[in-house]
């Protein structure tokens, strides 16, 4: 079954034209890797699915499950199973994280239908992923980002992606910032969280070190907001040793 | 013989809802008085009512070494006033932590006079104004020093969040500084929410309704971190739900 099916495609930042006719299937079960030198419309991609504002669709369609996803609200693609790992987290002081990861899954889960997790469920919930992403549980307790590093921000998206549960993630540099260790952690996360039949994940990068531990079903290569080659995980390696000028040529 | 019915001409004024003060003019006209003897200490939680209008006038002495700390929420469907007028002998201590929650077409303000008279006081006033719909908004906070204040450490933060445009904040710190051996800091800011945080909280399952009310609960909550207990917490965060 296709997760996501993005036709044609096109979008503009402040009415500059970054998407140019976009076209990808991911199905369920799949893995696949974007890549792209700066500039190539990579992260625009990430915040057009996720639905962020001032992001204009001009062209195209995109359907997540068989949804018009375009037609929903941020809030109803996450309750929906989306989810978005920021390249850069935003910080939000004086609300702590459980606090917010609590009230958005329960938010998650009553547009769903769903029963809402107790205090002590969700701390438990929390404490679990947290541990699993070698992440200190009491770092919980600080407000949202506030004070965390570059690679402690990155692995905290990887605990609110396993709080969260989604079906599929869109992870938007998600090594950027990370030293070797957290790297591994960070595979290893997505993996477990992600690798399964009915998940799949759009993985934006621009190393193919994340997909050493991630291995990718497919790689494209993104340039001048569009999809100019596809492949298999070996195009990855391709893209590493020529350099993203001939091998997209 | 009750006090002159105030006029906007007189600073501390300015901005007052004077109409819907009028009616109740009679019982506010003497303030409170409130002493605090040395070496002795207070705090009040200084909750809202379900009146229209909810004026507090309250004078505070603090004697010698004294201790006053008060939180307070300031919210009320037309017009919220709290009036503080201080004075600290040597080394007494005064603490505000402030909140201004208004929506629709609300006055709230809050206004201070800390006089520090004695040497080596402290006086910190941290006030934090949320205002949605075409509400108003206002921290009117003078600091005396007196000559012989010296060592006085006096503090005022102020911060206000628009969340319409209709809305307005008046943030009006004024130092009078007689002494030279003082440290007076006031910082005061207006903005907006802020658009990454908005979306980053969207992103992750909150209407934007929601959204907003978080990020609010975010900007004021840090006001009650010392409160005695939940109450003020409670009905802030019911006063914002309001609003956003």
């Amino acid at each position: 079954m296709k997760m996501l099916e993005i036709t044609n495609l096109h979008a503009t930042v402040a009415d500059k034209a970054i998407l140019n006719g976009v076209s990808l299937d991911v199905p369920a079960g799949e893995v696949h890797a974007i890549m792209g030198p700066n500039g190539s419309g990579k992260s625009t991609l990430a915040y057009v699915l996720a639905g962020r504002p001032g992001y204009e669709v001009s062209e195209g369609s995109v359907e997540f499950e068989g949804h018009d996803l375009l037609e929903m609200a941020p809030h109803e693609r996450a309750a929906a199973g989306m989810f978005l790992g920021f390249q850069y987290p935003v910080e939000i002081p004086g609300v702590s994280m459980l606090q917010f990861l609590r009230e958005s899954l329960n938010a998650q889960r009553r547009t769903r239908g769903e029963a809402e997790l107790s205090g002590a469920e969700f701390i438990r919930l929390a404490r679990e992923q947290a541990a699993a992403l070698g992440m200190d549980a009491e770092m919980l307790k600080r407000p949202v980002n506030v004070g965390f590093s570059g690679g402690e921000k990155k692995r905290a998206e990887m605990v609110q992606m396993g709080i969260m549960n989604p079906k599929l993630a869109i992870l938007d540099e998600t090594d950027s910032g990370l030293d070797i260790d957290a790297l591994r952690s960070v595979g290893a996360g997505i993996n477990r969280i992600m690798r399964a039949p009915d998940k799949a994940v759009l993985l934006i990068t621009h190393y193919q070190r994340l997909l050493d531990y991630v291995k990718p079903d497919r790689v494209h290569v993104l340039s001048r907001g569009r999809i100019v080659r596809s492949g298999g995980a070996e195009l990855a390696h391709e893209l590493e040793r020529e350099g993203y000028t001939e091998a997209a040529a | 013989m009750t006090a002159l019915f105030p006029t906007r001409r007189q600073e501390e004024w300015r901005y007052a809802d004077l109409d819907a003060l009028k009616p109740i003019w009679e019982q506010l006209a003497e303030p409170l008085t409130l002493t605090v003897g040395p070496g002795e200490s207070v705090e009040e939680v200084w909750l809202p009512g379900a009146d229209d209008v909810q004026v507090r006038r309250m004078k505070i002495a603090l004697e010698a070494g004294a201790q006053a700390r008060i939180f307070v929420l300031n919210t009320a469907s037309e017009y919220g006033r709290i009036e503080l007028d201080v004075s600290l002998a040597d080394d007494a201590d005064f603490t505000l932590f402030g909140a201004n929650i208004g929506g629709g077409g609300s006055n709230v303000e809050i206004v201070t006079t800390v006089r520090h008279i004695g040497e080596r006081g402290r006086s910190r006033q941290t006030v934090r104004s949320v205002l949605g719909g075409k509400a108003v908004g206002t921290y009117l906070g003078k600091v005396e020093v007196a000559r012989d204040a010296q060592k006085t450490d006096a503090g005022q933060s102020v911060k206000a969040m628009l969340l319409d445009r209709g809305a307005m904040a008046n943030c009006k710190p004024e130092l009078e500084i007689f002494a030279d051996d003082v440290q007076c800091a006031h910082g005061a800011s207006v903005g907006e929410l802020d658009a990454d945080q908005l979306f980053y909280t969207m992103s992750r399952g909150l209407d934007p309704a929601s959204a907003r009310a978080l990020l609010l609960e975010g900007f004021v909550m840090g006001l009650w971190d010392e409160a005695p207990d939940d109450a003020i917490r409670d009905a802030a965060r019911a006063a914002l739900r309001a609003i956003a």
